[in-house]
This record gives C-alpha cells, structure tokens and sequence, in this order.
C-alpha cells in the first residue's frame, strides 16, 4: 500500500473523539467529508496580472495539513522584486482600467465570483479544512457562505458609491496592500478584497503563509470570472513578503488583520508616508453572564464563543465573567458540555474542534496554558483521546483566575478559556473594560435595561447580547484600544477604500 | 465565611413565610432563550448519523416506540393488529426487537392486556379526560383507576392547561399529585402539550412542575393539535430533566409524541438526548417515542442499511 494511502486510512480510523463518546454504544461513527473534490496542485507560483507566474526569488515554501503534519504543496515565497511586480501591475490596472470602470461593470465580475464560491462551496470548505484545520462543519456552514455573503454585499455597493455618503463624493484610493491571517483565510480575502474592489481599487493580497491554498483557488476563480488582470494580485509568502507589500511606495492603503505586534510595527513603518491604514487586530472579550440569564444558551454561547475554530478567532470570548450567584451551575453545566466535544479529524462532519493550525501556534497555546498553571488558576480539560499525528489542544477551562494572570490579560487564541466572578454589574464593566484589547464583548442577561446600560459603557467594537460570534456583511467589525481601528463591513466598511471630495450638489 | 453569631435579646418577630417558602420565593424557573435553544437543536440536528452508530440509534428507535391507536374508531380488531405489530414490528425478521409499548384509550385496555399478556411489551392507556384534561377531577381520577384495574402498565395524562395558563400552578401541580396516586404503581407520564404553552420558558416551567409533582414521564404533546413535538421543544424539556435530574436525583424519562414519521427525525432526537442526558437516558424506560407511521420507516431504514438498497413499502405491514 502506498504511504500516502496508508496514512489516510490510519487518519480515517482517528475519528473525532469525546469524553462523552467513549462512554456510550452511541459513538457516531465516522463521518469523513471525501477530499477527492479537491485537486491541489504540486506548486503554486504567485499570481500577478491574472496569471500564476514563477517567483523571481527563486525560493518556495511548504504548506502542510496540520491534523496529519503531511506537506500539501508547494507555494512561491515573493521576494521584494515579485511585490515591485504585483504593486506595478495592480497600479496599472488601476490607471488603465478599472478606476474608470462604472460601478455596475465593477459589481458584474464580483456577482460572478461570489456565485462562483457558492457553485464551488464544496470545493472550498474542503481545501479550507485541510490547510488550515479547521472543522467541516464550520468551514462548510461559516467561512463559504460567509465568504460568498461578502462579494455579493459589496457588489451590491458599486453603482450606489455617489448615495452612500450624502454631501461627499467618493473616490477610489489605488492600490491596496492587504494582509491577512490564517485563521479565516477565505473569509479574510473576501473581506478585504469585496469592498476594494467595489469602490475601484486594485489589491496586492498577501495571504498567512501557513493557509495559502484558499486565496490561490479563489485566484482561479477570478481569472474565471473573466476580472481584469491585474486588479487582483495574490503573492505568497511569509512576514518579510507582508512587509514589502504595506512599506511599497505605490501601495495607497493598507489593510491588515493580525497580531497586535505585526500591527505596530506596520503602523511603525507607514507613519508618515501618507498611506490610508486600517488595523484589525487582537482581542480579549469579556463574555459576561448574569444570574437571570437564559444559562443553557448561555452555555451554548461560552462554548462558541472560545471553542469555535479552535479558538483562533480574534475576538473570541476568552475572558468568561459569571455572576457569583450562578457560578456553580454554570460551570457545572460548562463541563459538562466540554465533555461531549468532539475533538479530532477536521473533515469528518461530526467534529467540533479541529487542529491546531500550526506548531508554532501550539507551542504558544502551551507556553501560556502552563503559565496559568503556574500562577495557581486550577485547570480543566475533558478526557478525550487525541491523535497521534497533527496539532492538537483539548479544550481547556481555568477557573480561579485573577484579573493579573496572563491568561486573563494576554490573547492566547486558542481553546482555552479564563473565568472569573463578579458580584455586581458595575464589577462586571470594569473588569470586562480593563485590558489593553477591545474588539468584542458578549452580555448574557434576560433583562433589556440592563444590556443596553452595559452595551453603551462597554469599550469594545462589537458587542453581542444573548448570543455571540454572528456575522454578518452587512455589520461594522473593528476594534478599540490594541484592537485596531478601522471597520469591516457594511456601509463603515466602504470608507476605508475612498477619498472624498466636497460635492457642489450638496446643499 | 464567618458565622452571624444567633440573636438572644431581643425577639425576633415571626415571618410570615417558612424559610422553604422563602427561599421558593427567590428562585425562578431559569430562563430559556428562543434563539439559541433553536440554532443549539438545529445544531445537533446536523450531526451525521453512519453506520454501526445508525442502526443502533435505529434499533434503540424501535424498543423506544409506544405504539399509538387513539381513534374515535378503534375497535378491538384494531388495536389486537396493532399488539401483534408492536411485539414482531417486521414477521420476516426476528431480529427486530419489540416496541416498548403499545398506546390506546382506556376502553380498549383489556384487549391490548389480554393480547400483550407475557411478551414484556407494556400496555398504556390514555386517560384523565384525554385530550383537554378538563373532565371533573374526580371523573379523571376514576378513569386513571379504572385504566390501571383493566391491566394498564402505564397511564399518559394531560397536564391542567386551563389552570397552569391561568397561574394556578398549585392546582395543576395537585392534580397531577394525585393522579400519581391514583396510578398505584402504573408509570406516570405527564403530557405537557408545548404547543399550546407559547414560549419555552412556559415549557420549561411545566415540565419542573410536571416532575416535581411527581411524573415520572413527561412528554411534549397530545398529537391532537396541529404543533406537536419539535427537536427545540424536546430539547428544553431535555434540560429540565437533566437539572432536575441533578438537583433531585430523580430520573425523569422524556416521551416525544406527534408528527415523527420519519426515521431521520427520530434519530435527530436521539442525538439531542445523548448530547442533553447522556448515555444514560437511552433506554425505554427514560426515553420514548409516540409512534405509529413511524415504525415502518424505522424498519425501512433498518432493511436498507443492512441489506444497502431499500425496498418497497408493500413489504412491510401495515396493520
């Protein structure tokens, strides 16, 4: 049997598994998505000016499948004379074409894609699944659609531009410089590229180095949607790539989620030079649950909120805050729930929590989960058996933990969840709003008043009640403080893209 | 914490509230929230069901079912065809287990009895002015008696919507006190009929009174009405019993009844059980279905997946 086959099959029989699951004759069997829908090709060059062309740097680098640690592929590292290219060819296009493009024209070609990703959604949620880790289930059910909602909102947006802003004409920037992360790979492209494109500008996109093979598929789709070479450029490769993008002098404005830390040092370098910036960076959410709130979905919401996508979610609700009156309950009912989650192959369908998308990101995970050991917090990880290839975190909860303890101010982005107690709702608002972060926070009350009192004193960009990480296009997403600034989505999320001129009509 | 040391001076004027009642009176029925309780179920609605684990929620489906005839029109030749269905579900293969019940109007008691006698399926019978619940309570206290005399195993009740949608939740709660009583050792089910309460937390209210006062199973509905059992409404009723489970220590079984035709439903509910009770509850004695067209998918999809083609529904009998 070949190795490869082999190793598949050695996968196969890994099915996810639960502390819940090894108690039961209703084990569900496994239930894997087939993988043979993808074809992933041995290499990927860079694709600039509607093409995948070789590298002029002349190196590549892998991408491998974390929950079986076996290289995917191999994909072009641009080098600074590659970004040169890309930044070049986007500007051209720009001044040659697609700046003058009317907004209807514009919005044909996103139309296409966005049904193109709907038309292909198998294909992507798959690859998705593979390179990055992520559950079926939620690269299926979440990063597709959600992907496809985007371009088709933003499409929506072209021909309307002269509306959106009354007594201001708008004006397409240039070219934009977007860096994304790996965490939402797809989702992130189609963030960054739908509202660009809708207002006239053309992107250099540099995607995470450790999920590259979304965008490349997505830059099939573009040259199927017949778009004009060059308005979308995706080159590859890893934080010095990212940096010769944002720091290119004919880069007009750059657009980046990511760490907090890679987010300073871009506004670092960009500082005087002109360029428009929006940032999208970490977070710390306060999820915070009172004693009247609805405690199953509650429940339901802790568990989404930290263990959804492993917990590499930026605005992941890391730092639980309980009323002390129903601490116990909760978190009677909180450990309970963890034990039936279902930790293992990504793309069996079946699967809650996936791998970890990264060594690096593990070792990180592991680095500060011991520190909250060390600190004195008590730990809680469900039994449950995890494989023996890839990388893997049980999902994690500390209890007894102070508002000084790393885990309760630095962002781990991953499984692991920091509860702490709080007495009264004034309590509850300054421990939530203490910390450098502020991008998201939860409330979990049956009571209006109250949600509207804490959602108005809350410092964070965006606030759920009685429920937690709901996307939408058609909503702002950004941060505070070490958060960012800058908003993604809906109306909001057309400015970053456009200057303004003062509108002689206006009255 | 410290101890208040006890006043000895001065009296301390006497409440008008036990410390019981006091205490009664600071705790609420936990909240349920629509939202979320309906994405959770829809959630676990997606869980995909392969194989070993698909007949074993398949089989489980089949010992689970009441096997339910409750017509204006049920004669005794009826519901005799109905007992021999419900102890061989499929006369070609002895494989497939019993039901766990077979589900009629109390008139019909003594022929279910007399043909279930010594097979270990278990008669219930319907009874406490079935379905509105709104015959004199002493006529529904002799109709449960009268229902477990002629051999009755299990009696399904209605639970007062009259007085619980009007707040007298102590005569609804009495009245189903002592139809426990009037039961003797039959099994209690205590039918909620969730859609005529308007919101979860009036479900999940009903059924913490159903099981304090002393049911020892409470089901979603009459099968009467158009809105009967749905995956969101058995899940709330799920976390009742799991909570109250956990604070009492009493296990309280859940009967889903009304509208499951289909095999795929009645695994989905197995699914919300296993993830809501666990392993425990899945058994016929926490767990039940009100079934009658759904026995034959459930043997349908039984045949298909062993034999991995399905087969005409001439094939399975329809009694």
């Amino acid at each position: 049997m070949p190795e490869r086959e082999r190793d598949e099959l050695e996968r196969r029989k890994a099915a996810a598994s639960s502390a819940l699951a090894e108690r039961t004759p209703f084990a569900y069997a496994s239930a894997p998505e087939s993988s043979e829908i993808v074809r992933i090709e041995d290499r990927y060059g860079l694709f600039i000016g509607g093409e995948f062309v070789e590298p002029k740097s002349g190196r590549w680098f892998g991408t491998l499948n974390p929950a079986t640690e076996e290289v995917l592929s191999e994909v072009a590292e641009a080098g600074p004379e590659d970004v040169d290219l890309a930044v070049t060819t986007a500007r051209a296009a720009w001044e040659e074409s697609w700046r003058d493009l009317p907004g209807r024209e514009r919005a044909k070609y996103m139309y296409r894609i966005a049904r193109q990703l709907q038309e292909r959604s198998r294909e992507f949620a798959v690859l998705e699944t593979i390179d990055g880790g992520k559950p079926i289930k939620e690269s299926r059910d979440v990063d597709v659609p959600l992907a496809a909602a985007h371009f088709f909102y933003y499409a929506g947006w072209a021909d309307k531009l002269d509306y959106a802003f009354p007594g201001r004409l708008p004006r397409p920037i240039g070219v934009a410089g977007q860096v994304i992360p790996w965490n939402f790979p797809l989702l992130m492209a189609a963030w960054k590229l739908a509202p660009a494109l809708a207002t006239g500008n053309t992107v250099v996109l540099k995607p995470a180095e450790t999920t590259p093979l979304t965008a490349l598929l997505l830059a099939e789709v573009i040259q199927e949607a017949d778009l004009p070479p060059g308005v979308v450029n995706i080159v590859t490769g890893a934080g010095e790539t990212g940096s010769n993008v944002v720091t290119h002098e004919a880069v007009d404005k750059v657009a980046f989620t990511g760490s907090t830390d890679v987010g300073k040092i871009i506004q670092r370098a960009v500082a005087g030079t002109g360029k428009h910036l929006t940032l999208e960076l970490g977070g710390k959410a306060a999820n915070i649950v009172f004693e009247d709130a609805a405690l199953d979905q509650a429940v339901e919401g802790i568990v989404n909120g930290i263990y959804f996508n492993q917990g590499h979610v930026c605005c992941a609700g890391s730092r639980l805050f309980v009323q002390e009156s129903v601490f116990e309950p909760v978190l009677e009912r909180l450990k309970e729930r963890l034990a039936t989650l279902r930790v293992g192959d990504p793309l069996d369908k079946n699967t809650d929590v996936g791998a970890i998308n990264s060594k690096q990101q593990l070792r990180k995970i592991e680095e500060l989960v011991e520190s909250g050991v060390e600190e004195g917090a008590e730990i809680y990880q469900p039994a449950c058996d995890l494989p023996a290839r890839g990388y893997w975190f049980r999902p994690t909860l500390f209890t007894g933990v102070a508002q000084s303890h790393r885990i309760a101010r630095e962002e781990i982005f991953g499984p692991v969840l920091s509860v702490l107690t709080f007495r009264t709702p004034e309590e509850a608002l300054e421990k939530a709003n203490n910390t450098p972060y502020g991008l998201s926070a939860g409330v979990w009350t049956e009571k209006g008043s109250r949600i509207l009192w804490m959602t108005s004193r809350l410092r964070a960009g965006v606030i759920w009640a009685n429920t937690f990480n709901r996307f939408d296009p058609s909503s702002p997403f950004g941060g505070y403080k070490e958060s960012g600034f800058g908003r993604e989505g809906g109306l909001h999320g057309l400015e970053p893209y456009l200057e303004f001129e003062e509108d002689g009509r206006a009255g | 914490m410290a101890k208040v040391p006890a006043e000895t001076h001065t009296k301390v004027p006497e409440s008008p509230w036990s410390p019981q009642a006091a205490e009664a009176a600071m705790v609420r029925v936990t909240p349920v929230d629509a939202v979320g309780l309906e994405e959770r179920a829809a959630s676990l609605g997606t869980r995909s069901i392969k194989r070993e684990s698909k007949l074993f929620a398949l089989d489980l489906a089949v010992r689970c079912a009441d096997l339910t005839t409750l017509e204006g029109a049920d004669t005794p030749g009826k519901v005799t065809a109905v007992c021999s269905k419900a102890v061989r579900p499929d006369p070609t293969d002895s494989t497939i287990p019993s039901v766990a019940a077979v589900c009629v109007y109390p008139a019909l008691v003594p022929v279910a009895a007399e043909r279930l006698r010594g097979t270990g399926v278990k008669v219930a019978s319907v009874a406490g002015g079935f379905p509105s619940g709104l015959a004199p309570l002493d006529e529904r206290l002799d109709e449960i008696r009268q229902a477990v005399r002629w051999g009755a195993d299990e009696i399904d009740i209605v639970l007062n919507r009259s007085a619980f949608l009007s707040g007298r939740y102590h005569q609804a709660f009495e009245e189903i006190t002592r139809s426990k009583e009037a039961c003797g050792t039959a099994h209690l089910k205590v039918i909620l009929e969730i859609g005529e309460l308007g919101s979860y937390d009036q479900v999940r209210k009903a059924s913490m009174l159903a099981m304090a006062a002393g049911a020892d199973f409470i089901k979603t509905s009459t099968g009467k009405i158009a809105s009967s059992a749905t995956h969101a409404g058995a899940l709330c009723m799920m976390e009742a019993a799991r909570d109250f489970h956990r604070q009492t220590g009493r296990a309280v079984g859940v009967k889903v009844a009304g509208g499951i035709r289909k095999a795929k439903e009645a695994w989905i509910y197995l699914v919300i059980l296993h993830e809501t009770l666990g392993p425990d509850w899945l058994t016929p004695d926490r767990f039940r279905f009100g079934a009658s067209t759904l026995l034959n998918d459930l043997l349908m999809q039984i045949r298909k997946e062993r034999e991995g083609r399905y087969q005409g529904p001439d094939y399975f009998t329809v009694d």
